[in-house]
Parts: structure tokens; C-alpha cells; sequence
């Protein structure tokens, strides 16, 4: 690998030794507090308080980043992926489960200049909004037409 | 050197996946920007629009086929993968026994019921039931309305005091020798007669699914309580028997297959996917179309590539050698939807969709917070 004088890379002592959660189970913390909340809201909103899934990993910098998604795993990855990919400005992109019994996803984008990989990794996430929607669209005409057709023929 | 924008062959041939005799060839996409060099491949909806269609070829209730063309494989894929795993399904999740003196123990018995397939109204499955929150250690359960259906098996099986004396068959002899689907009873609570009653009302998609079989004296009792759960976690909430997508084949006829040889050929391939047709006069008149002093004969066409199951077979003969080619369209998903009976197979699909949109919905609005 090329020497980079000017890295933004933390030092090797700064960096943590695994990229499990360091306050041991905070999830419980939350479950505990949200036991308070009235049986109306459980009802009404059955999301739970939202915790944050999405991590970018240390030694990132602002072209070349990795990100940790938890809960994620080949479904997203490599959709996301793809999408990442077909944008011009990004220069690699890919996804890996580091370890299948961690339901973890790490995601690399590295762009060119003028973008930056949390840019990248957002439009990607909006293409495939899109893209759902595309394809929502066209199914739903599509059974409308099939359904149509076998009428017109019965 | 100025680019040269690809030729319609180019770009068809892009597509096709080439399957050979020992190989495989051209297996990845390549329309990524940068993989051409001059050409433009950065995603772009309208163009994703123009190029994307849905054809269906089959769609009922519990088994839908349709191709989606013009899509990547991740994205086909990852439709798949939620249909299977992700998509939200109704199905008994506890059984509390009270008694069962059949010969079936309680947890195979627990394990039988699970694995049942349900239905019921469908407004009452996606908008009124939610996720039931399993309760932290030592809590007692929250069973609502909204997040639990409960239902009763109470069984017992008798002496038929009316049956011949020479019976032999036991569903004869004996009132409940067998146990079916059928025989589970719903027990709505609160709101649920609202949603489910009538045509409505929560039952087993298939009746006659046997549970136990049980004689004189014996008895099943239990009540279960059914809540709502994903695949991920259990395949009895998967709403798919299955749910799979074939790569469109391609066969190409390079070389005209005439005569023995053409339904020799025919026969290479699943009835319906090659077809014979006689050379006509025209095409015998053609000069270098490999017709010509064949008129009359038969001849072999491609007639129905999206039935054939690329054995290759054809490729193992000597005499068509380098007159066929077998691929397979990269970017023609032909799905098989198979639903176990509480969601319609086309609104599996769908859901799949929308899950996928929510999915990258949540994540962006993640994204935004961590950079906050």
C-alpha cells in the first residue's frame, strides 16, 4: 500500500479492538424505559425508539468509508450495492458479512473527488426507493392487464 | 479514438449469459459506469423505467408466475429474499396444554399446530394486528386484541355406539379417531370480531390437515395463542411454500437442423420449446441460407425458449455441433410464487417491494441522524 503522509487513518491504539457495541447491552437500557410508556402508544406505534443501525466505521475518511449496518445482511448488501455502483461517481463499492454469526453488514464506498461516501451511500438509498417504486407501478399494471386479458378470453 | 456507440447486437448480446458444454461464460453484469469506456451507465430512473417491464403468466391466490425484464439480479434476488423471510405472516406461536392423552407428545403436538397454515380477513392481518412484544424475563405476557388471536383444540375421541360390529375402519368405530385442521376453534377477543367474523374469521387454510390420530379414551386439549412473526425467525411464518425465479434461457440457431436431424433435436429438449416447420420455397431459393435443394423438409425453430431447462443435452451431439447456442437472459427473472394461503401471491411480491422501500427509507433517515 502506498505511504500516505497526510492519512486521516487513526492510529493503531485508538482503534477498538472489535466493532462489538462497548456499552454491553444497551438495548436493555431502552426496553426498561420504554416499559413506562402507556399500552395506547404501544399500539399506535409499534416502531420501537429507533436505535441507531447505522455506524461508520474508524479510518474513514471523507471519500473512502465503511460503514456498519446491524440487522442487515445480504438482502440490503447487495442491492445497495449494485446501486452504489452504478453511480459514476463512485470509484469501489462493496459489501461484506464479516462474520455470519454477527448480524452485521459492512458496506465500503470509496468515491472521486467532489462526492463524499456517506453522499454516495444516501443516493443509493434514495435510488432504491425509487427504483421500488418503478417496480410497484409496472407489477400493479401488469396484474391489472393479466386479469383484463383472462376476462376478455373467458 | 472517438467512441463508438454499441450497436442493438452489442447490446443484446450483452445480456446473454453463454452456457456451453464444460463452461459457463459471461456471468456478471457489466453495465456499471466505467466498464465501457464512452458510454454512459450511471443509474438513472427514467432509463430504468423504460427498460423495466412485468409479464405475467400465471396469477392465483395461491400460485403466481410472473418475469420481471430489465432488472439486476441483486435487486431480483433480494425481492426473493424478503418474500421468503421477511414478509409478515399470523401462525400459533404457543400452545398451553391442559391435556393430551394421545400417543403425539406435547411438543411434536406444539410443533404439528405451528406449522399449520392460516388465514383470515385481510384487513384485520395487516392493519389491525401488530407485532406482539415478547415480555422481558419474569413479566407476565401482554396478550392484547391487537397483537394475539387465541384459538381452542378440544378433542375426544369416543366409542361409535351405532357402528356395524364388523367395522374395521377407526374414523367408523370411533367419533374423532382423527384429528383435523378443522377442529381448531377461533376464540375472538375484544375488537377481533370486528375484523374477523364470517368469511372473515381466522381458520385453517386447509381443512383437512391431519394432527393426530387418537382412540377411545384419549383426548387432546389445548389453547394456542397465534401471533404475528417473520421467516427469518421461523419458517412457519414464511408466507411462501416457495418463492424461486429461473433465468429466462436463449437458444439460438446458428445453422439450419433439417430432416432425422431436426427432430432428433426436438427431442434434445422438454416437449414444446423446439418446433418443426417445413422449408419453404423462398428459403430454398435463398443463396448461402443453408436451405437451398431442402425445400419440403423439416426444420427445427425455437418455439418456447422460456419452458426449456438448459440440460444442454443438444450440445453432446456431434451433428449440432456449432449450429446452436444455449444461454440465459441476465436481466429476465421468471418468478414462482407459491403462497400457503394467508396472503394472495401477487400481494407477497408486493409487500416485498414495499419492505425493501422501507428498508432504504429507515437507513436514510439513519444516515441523516449518525451525521447529525
Amino acid at each position: 500500500m502506498a505511504a500516505r503522509p497526510d492519512s486521516e487513518d487513526i492510529a493503531m491504539d485508538d482503534a477498538p479492538t472489535s466493532h462489538q457495541p462497548e456499552v454491553k447491552d444497551d438495548t436493555m437500557v431502552d426496553d426498561a424505559g420504554e416499559d413506562v410508556e402507556e399500552e395506547e402508544d404501544y399500539e399506535e406505534e409499534e416502531e420501537e425508539e429507533e436505535v441507531q443501525r447505522v455506524k461508520l466505521l474508524p479510518g474513514s475518511t471523507e471519500t473512502a468509508a465503511s460503514f456498519e449496518f446491524s440487522n442487515e445482511g445480504h438482502t440490503l448488501g447487495n442491492a445497495l450495492r449494485y446501486v452504489i455502483m452504478r453511480n459514476p461517481e463512485v470509484e469501489f463499492c462493496a459489501y461484506a458479512i464479516p462474520h455470519p454469526s454477527e448480524a452485521k453488514m459492512n458496506v465500503r464506498i470509496q468515491t472521486f473527488e467532489g462526492t463524499t461516501a456517506i453522499e454516495a451511500l444516501e443516493k443509493g438509498l434514495r435510488d432504491i426507493q425509487e427504483l421500488c417504486d418503478v417496480v410497484t407501478d409496472k407489477f400493479v399494471a401488469a396484474a391489472d392487464d393479466f386479469e383484463k386479458k383472462k376476462a376478455a378470453t373467458a | 479514438m472517438p467512441h463508438k456507440p454499441p450497436t442493438k447486437e452489442e447490446l443484446e448480446k450483452r445480456k446473454i449469459v453463454g452456457v456451453n458444454l464444460e463452461t459457463v461464460t459471461d456471468v456478471s453484469s457489466t453495465d456499471f459506469p466505467g466498464h465501457y469506456p464512452g458510454e454512459d451507465h450511471a443509474w438513472d430512473i427514467e432509463r430504468f423505467k423504460r427498460g423495466f417491464s412485468v409479464e405475467f403468466h400465471q396469477n392465483d391466490p395461491h400460485e403466481a408466475s410472473f418475469s420481471l425484464i430489465g432488472i439486476d439480479a441483486s435487486i431480483a434476488n433480494a425481492f426473493r429474499r424478503i418474500m421468503i423471510a421477511d414478509v409478515p405472516t399470523l401462525a400459533i406461536e404457543n400452545v398451553f396444554v391442559w391435556n393430551n392423552t394421545s400417543v403425539i407428545q406435547d411438543e411434536v403436538l406444539a410443533h404439528r399446530l405451528g406449522l399449520i397454515p392460516f388465514t383470515g380477513g385481510r384487513e384485520g392481518l395487516t392493519d389491525f394486528l401488530k407485532w406482539y412484544r415478547k415480555p422481558a424475563n419474569g413479566d407476565p405476557a401482554e396478550c392484547k386484541d391487537f397483537n394475539t388471536v387465541a384459538l381452542e383444540l378440544n378433542v375426544k375421541c369416543e366409542h361409535n355406539e351405532n357402528a356395524d360390529p364388523n367395522e374395521t375402519d377407526p374414523t367408523k368405530l370411533y367419533h374423532h379417531a382423527h384429528v383435523y385442521a378443522k377442529d381448531i376453534v377461533f376464540k375472538p377477543i375484544g375488537r377481533q370480531v370486528d375484523y374477523f367474523s364470517g368469511e372473515d374469521i381466522i381458520r385453517p387454510v386447509n381443512p383437512d390437515i391431519l394432527i393426530a390420530k387418537l382412540r377411545p379414551g384419549q383426548e387432546i386439549n389445548v389453547q394456542m395463542h397465534m401471533h404475528k412473526g417473520v421467516g427469518s425467525d421461523h419458517a412457519k411464518f414464511s408466507p411462501v411454500a416457495t418463492a424461486s425465479y429461473r433465468i429466462m434461457p436463449t437458444i439460438t440457431i446458428t445453422q439450419p437442423i433439417l430432416g432425422r436431424d431436426a427432430e432428433k433435436f426436438q427431442r434434445c429438449f422438454p416437449k414444446g420449446v423446439i418446433g418443426l416447420e417445413k422449408v419453404t420455397a423462398e428459403e430454398a431459393a435463398q443463396k448461402g441460407s443453408g436451405y437451398e435443394g431442402h425445400e419440403g423438409e423439416l426444420k427445427a425453430v425455437v418455439v418456447d425458449p422460456k419452458s426449456d431447462t438448459v440440460s444442454r443435452e443438444a450440445l453432446r451431439h456431434e451433428e449440432f455441433k456449432d449450429k446452436v447456442k444455449l444461454g440465459r437472459r441476465r436481466d429476465h427473472f421468471i418468478y414462482l410464487v407459491e403462497s400457503t394461503g394467508q396472503w394472495k401471491s401477487d400481494a407477497i411480491f408486493l409487500e416485498s417491494v414495499s419492505h425493501l422501500k422501507a428498508k432504504a427509507k429507515a437507513l436514510e433517515k439513519q444516515l441523516v441522524n449518525m451525521v447529525r
